[in-house]
C-alpha cells in the first residue's frame, strides 16, 4: 500500500515537474516563430512611363515587397516576371547582349518566356502581365 | 618585505583556489614529441583566434548599429571616423577567416594523426560541433555590415535551408524572422552572432578542453609502433613551460600575420545591399563556402525526378553526418584501426575542398 503510494506520489510529481517545464519552454519556442506580417495585397502596380525604357533594355521594379523584372523586348513588347531566381532565391537581371535573363549567384539562365534555358534553376519565372495605360506602363499579376 | 607579502598573498590564494593541484595536474602533464610535433600547435591557434575574434567583437559592439537603415553606416562610420576602426574591424574580419582556416588545419591534423580513435571520440565530435558553430560564426556575422554581397549570401544561404524536406519553410522563416531577409533577419542573426553563439561556443570549447586534459594528448600510431619496435618510450616534452612557451611563440606568430593581413589588406565594405537590385556578376561566398557553392553550381535542375539543389544538399547533409562519425567507421569489427581508409578518405575530402574552392574562386 505504501508502495503504491509513493507510486503514485512519484507520477503526479513527475508529471507535474514536466508539464511545469513544458510550460515554461512553450512560450519561448512560440515567441521565436516571427508573427506573420499582412502584406497589403497588391494586385498591380504603375512601373513608370513608356519613355523610362529603351526597346531591349529592363528594370527591376517593387511588386509590394517582392521584386519584379520589367523589360522592353522591342518597341511594342512588353514582358515581366518574378526577378527571384526559382534556385536559390537571388534577383535575376536582364543580359541585352544575350537577351536573356541571367542569375549571377549560380549562372542560371531563362529566356524571355521565364523558361529555364541553362543552369541549375528549377523551375520557370513566375510571369506577370504588362498593359500600356496612356503613357504608363502597369504591371498586374496574371489571373 | 615585498617579497614576504607576495610569498603570503601566494599562500593566501592557494589555500582558497586550491592551485596546488592545478600545478600538480599540469606538471604531470606531457606532450609527445615526434616529426609531426608542429601540428598540436594548431588546436591552440584556433582558441587564441577565438580569443580575438571576442576582444574586437566587443570594441565592435560599441558602436555597431543592427537595423537595415543603420547597419552598413555604422560600420563605415567605425572604419572611416573612429580611430583605429579601420584596424579593429579588419582584424576581425581576417581572423575570423584564419580561425576557420586554423581550425580546418586541426581538424584535418586530428585526421591525418589517428588522433579521434578510442578513447577520443567525444573529443571528435565536441570539436565537430565547434566547427559548425565557428561556420554559423562566419554566416551569421557576415550579413551583420548590411552589403550586396552579405544580402545575398543570407538570401542564398537561407533558401537553402528552405529547400530541407519537412523543416524547411519553419527553419528559413525562424532564421529570416519573416518570409524574406529583412530588418527581422539582420536583427536574429545579431542575435545569434553576439549572444546565442558565443554561449553555444564557450560550452563546447570548455567541454573540449576539458576533454583534451583529461586524454592527454594522443601519440600517432606509427609512432607508438615504432616506439614499440624499438623497445624505447615515445620522447615526450613537459606541457608546462616548455609545451606551453612554444604555443605561445606560435600565438605571436599568428598575431604578427593577423596584424600584417589586417593593416595591409584592410578588409573592404563593399556596397550597401538594396533588395530591389540584382545579384551582380561575380558574386561569390567566403572562401569556405566556395566548395559547395561551386558544387551546387554544377548541379543541373533535376537529377531524375529530384531537384538538383536538393539532392546536393542532401549529399552535403550526408557527408557532413558520414564526416562526424568518423571515429565509429573507423575501427573494424576486430577493433583494429581502418588507418588507410581513414588517410583515404581525408585525401578525397581535402582534394574535393581544395579543388572545387579554387574552381568556384577562379570560374
Amino acid at each position: 500500500m505504501g508502495e503504491e503510494r509513493r507510486n503514485i506520489l512519484r507520477w503526479l510529481l513527475g508529471t507535474g515537474f514536466t508539464a511545469s517545464i513544458i510550460s515554461f519552454i512553450y512560450p519561448a519556442i512560440r515567441f521565436m516563430n516571427p508573427p506573420a506580417v499582412p502584406e497589403a495585397a497588391v494586385n498591380e502596380v504603375p512601373a513608370g512611363s513608356v519613355s523610362d525604357l529603351k526597346p531591349n533594355s529592363a528594370k527591376i521594379i517593387r511588386f509590394g515587397s517582392r521584386p519584379v523584372l520589367l523589360i522592353r523586348t522591342s518597341e511594342t513588347e512588353w514582358r515581366a516576371f518574378s526577378a527571384i531566381c526559382t534556385h536559390l532565391n537571388c534577383t535575376v537581371q536582364y543580359q541585352q547582349a544575350e537577351r536573356q535573363i541571367w542569375c549571377a549567384c549560380h549562372n542560371g539562365f531563362y529566356d524571355l518566356s521565364g523558361r529555364v534555358v541553362s543552369g541549375p534553376p528549377p523551375r520557370a519565372l513566375e510571369e506577370y502581365s504588362v498593359r500600356l495605360r496612356g503613357e504608363e506602363v502597369v504591371v498586374a499579376r496574371r489571373a | 618585505m615585498v617579497g614576504g607579502g607576495l610569498k603570503d598573498a601566494r599562500a593566501w590564494l592557494q589555500e582558497r583556489l586550491c592551485l596546488g593541484s592545478i600545478q600538480k595536474f599540469v606538471a604531470h602533464k606531457t606532450v609527445p614529441l615526434h616529426s609531426a610535433t608542429p601540428w598540436y600547435f594548431f588546436g591552440g591557434i584556433t582558441l587564441f583566434l577565438f580569443v580575438i575574434q571576442v576582444l574586437t567583437g566587443i570594441l565592435l559592439l560599441l558602436y555597431y548599429r543592427p537595423t537595415p537603415s543603420e547597419a552598413y553606416e555604422s560600420v563605415q562610420f567605425i572604419m572611416t571616423r573612429v580611430e583605429f576602426g579601420w584596424l579593429i574591424r579588419s582584424v576581425h574580419s581576417w581572423s575570423a577567416n584564419l580561425m576557420i582556416l586554423s581550425a580546418f588545419v586541426h581538424m584535418f591534423s586530428v585526421v591525418f594523426l589517428h588522433s579521434y580513435r578510442r578513447p577520443r571520440e567525444v573529443t571528435w565530435l565536441s570539436g565537430i560541433v565547434l566547427l559548425g558553430l565557428s561556420l554559423a560564426f562566419g554566416f551569421s556575422g557576415y550579413l551583420l555590415p548590411w552589403n550586396t554581397i552579405s544580402y545575398f549570401a543570407t538570401k542564398v544561404g537561407t533558401d537553402m535551408a528552405a529547400s530541407l524536406p519537412w523543416i524547411g519553410e519553419p527553419l528559413a522563416r525562424f532564421l529570416r524572422g519573416g518570409e524574406d531577409v529583412g530588418g527581422a533577419t539582420l536583427t536574429r542573426f545579431f542575435g545569434f552572432h553576439v549572444a546565442v553563439l558565443p554561449g553555444a561556443m564557450t560550452l563546447f570549447l570548455l567541454l573540449h578542453l576539458a576533454l583534451v586534459q583529461k586524454h592527454g594528448i594522443s601519440i600517432p600510431p606509427k609512432v607508438e609502433q615504432e616506439a614499440r619496435r624499438a623497445s624505447k618510450p615515445v620522447p615526450e616534452m613537459a606541457f608546462f613551460p616548455n609545451f606551453f612557451l612554444r604555443e605561445l611563440m606560435a600565438w605571436y606568430a599568428a598575431l604578427g600575420i593577423l596584424g600584417a593581413l589586417a593593416a595591409l589588406f584592410p578588409w573592404e565594405l563593399g556596397v550597401k545591399a538594396d533588395p530591389f537590385a540584382p545579384a551582380p556578376a561575380g558574386i561569390r561566398p567566403e572562401w569556405y563556402f566556395l566548395a559547395p557553392f561551386y558544387t551546387l553550381k554544377l548541379l543541373p535542375s533535376h537529377v531524375w525526378l529530384i531537384e538538383g539543389e536538393l539532392l546536393g544538399l542532401l549529399a552535403f547533409g550526408l557527408l557532413g553526418v558520414f564526416w562526424a562519425l568518423l571515429p565509429f567507421w573507423a575501427v573494424n569489427r576486430a577493433g583494429a584501426l581502418r588507418t588507410r581508409l581513414v588517410t583515404g578518405a581525408g585525401v578525397a575530402l581535402l582534394s574535393y575542398l581544395a579543388v572545387f574552392s579554387a574552381l568556384g574562386y577562379w570560374r
